[in-house]
Order: structure tokens, then C-alpha cells, then sequence
């Protein structure tokens, strides 16, 4: 049963960061909805958010936790904001397709 | 048992991403986002944050992904429309993200003195500290300007958010002109 106690390589943990970051840069250019860009930022977030819990992790050094925990604070403010602002922009132009959305003036 | 759940999880968290990516409906993105985020909750609790993983899910799958649904209701998001330029962005975009992958893999493998996770081991190996108590003991003695000042940052946003979201005259005669043409 050595296999129920094995423990993970702090790499594998690493790559599952890479890969989820990757794929939050592949929705931030191929998604075509204003909301879905935004949601792939906040995929991008959360896997630099495990990036610094396992560096937490590697150094026992507290900081990298309560870095993760003012990410999390910044990433709620500016949730609320780019929700205003895509309701806003929603409001004027009537359509949430970025590419319809090309001109900054009102 | 660590190794079974990292790859539980860390297959949930790859096959919501990947199905974020693949669904065309916002909601059924915001739902698969939600997954994410919850099986990231889990992985910081085997990384031994028990308190990052409570507030994963308290912050980001519960107060960020309300809003988002809330809004992609708000406004009836419908499925999104193809067209020239998201077929370009696939072409150009895939390549510049498979270098990228490559990139990090390349010095994330290459990084030497990667010890491995322990279930069960945290921050502090001393029976009587937990975690949680070295974490608000830097937060609430080192860090507490920082911390109060995130309180400001979020008034602020919310009173942002209130004032660009609302509704004023000028605002929907645009938003009528914009439906004319």
C-alpha cells in the first residue's frame, strides 16, 4: 500500500499552475464574449494564486499566503469594477462581442 | 492518498478550464469556472492553507462568480458570435501560448531543490502553532496597514462599481441611438 502514502513533487503542482495560466491566455484571445475574456483573467489569477501557495509551501514562509489572500481582496475590487464597466459598455453599445466594441469614445 | 486527490483535483481543475474554453454560453463558462475554483480550494488545503482554502471558496467561488452570473443574467448574454477575428486569434494565439507552455514547463522542470508535499504538513511543524495561527499573527502584527488598507481599496471599488454602473439620462439615449443604426 505504498501507494496511499506517497507524496506529490511540488513540480507537478508547478506544472498544474503553468497549464491552468495557458489556458487562461487561450480563452483570453480565442473567447469572443466580453464576460469570458474577463472570467479567463480571473482563471489566469487563480493559478498564480497556487504558484505562491506552493512557494509558501516550499519555504515554510507565511508570506506567500497572505500574498495570495491580497491578491484575493485585489481580484474581488476589480471584479466589481469590470462588472460596472461591462454593464456600462453593455448600456451604450448594446452588445457584449468584443470585437463590436472597438471604438473608446461613447 | 495525497496522490490520489492531486489528481482528482487537479483533473477537475484542467477539465473545467478546458471547458470554459470549449462551452459558448457565459453561464455555462461561469459554471465551469466555479469548478476550478473549488478544486483549487481543495488543493491549497493539501498544500496546508486551510484558511486560503476557506477563503477560495467564501471569495472567489462564492462573492466573484455570484456577480458574474448575476451579471451574464443581468444583461442575457446569448451564445457568442465567431467571427474574422476570433478565427485569427486562434491561429496566431495557439502557437504564442504552446511556446509559452513549453517555456515555464521547461524551468519549472529544470528548477532544482523542489522538496515534495506531505499530507498533514504546513507552515509550521510545531504541534501546538497551526497554520492559521502564524498566518494572523504576520497579518494582524507585520501586515496591518496593508491589511486595513485593502478595506479602503474595497469601499472604493464598490463605490466605483455604483457610480459607473448607474443609469443616468445621457447614458441610455445612447444606448438608444446605438440600437437605431
Amino acid at each position: 500500500m505504498s501507494f496511499l502514502h506517497h507524496d506529490v513533487p511540488l513540480t507537478w503542482y508547478l506544472l498544474l499552475s503553468a497549464a491552468l495560466f495557458s489556458l487562461g491566455v487561450v480563452g483570453f484571445l480565442i473567447k469572443r464574449n466580453i464576460i469570458t475574456v474577463f472570467m479567463s483573467i480571473e482563471l489566469m489569477l487563480n493559478a498564480v494564486n497556487l504558484s505562491f501557495v506552493v512557494f509558501a509551501y516550499q519555504w515554510h514562509e507565511v508570506k506567500g499566503q497572505i500574498f495570495v489572500f491580497f491578491v484575493m481582496m485585489v481580484a474581488a475590487a476589480e471584479a466589481a469594477v469590470g462588472l460596472a464597466i461591462i454593464i456600462a459598455v453593455f448600456r451604450v453599445r448594446a452588445t457584449l462581442a468584443v470585437d463590436r466594441i472597438n471604438l473608446m469614445k461613447l | 492518498m495525497h496522490l490520489i486527490l492531486f489528481f482528482l483535483f487537479a483533473g477537475f481543475c484542467l477539465a473545467g478550464a478546458i471547458n470554459l474554453l470549449l462551452q459558448t454560453h457565459p453561464i455555462n463558462s461561469a459554471l465551469s469556472l466555479i469548478v476550478v475554483m473549488t478544486s483549487l480550494a481543495v488543493l491549497y488545503l493539501l498544500l496546508g492553507a486551510e484558511f486560503l482554502a476557506i477563503a477560495q471558496i467564501i471569495v472567489y467561488a462564492g462573492a466573484v462568480m455570484v456577480l458574474f452570473t448575476f451579471v451574464v443574467m443581468l444583461l442575457n448574454a446569448g451564445r457568442e458570435e465567431r467571427t474574422l477575428g476570433s478565427r485569427a486569434a486562434a491561429r496566431v494565439g495557439f502557437p504564442a501560448v504552446v511556446v509559452l507552455l513549453a517555456v515555464l514547463a521547461t524551468i519549472i522542470l529544470r528548477a532544482q531543490g523542489l522538496v515534495s508535499a506531505h499530507l498533514g504538513a504546513g507552515l509550521t511543524n510545531d504541534p501546538n502553532g497551526s497554520n492559521l495561527v502564524v498566518l494572523s499573527q504576520v497579518l494582524f502584527h507585520e501586515l496591518l496597514l496593508p491589511f486595513e488598507l485593502t478595506s479602503v481599496l474595497i469601499l472604493i471599488a464598490i463605490l466605483g462599481a455604483v457610480a459607473i454602473a448607474r443609469a443616468d439620462g445621457s447614458k441610455v439615449d445612447g444606448a438608444e441611438r446605438s440600437a437605431e443604426k
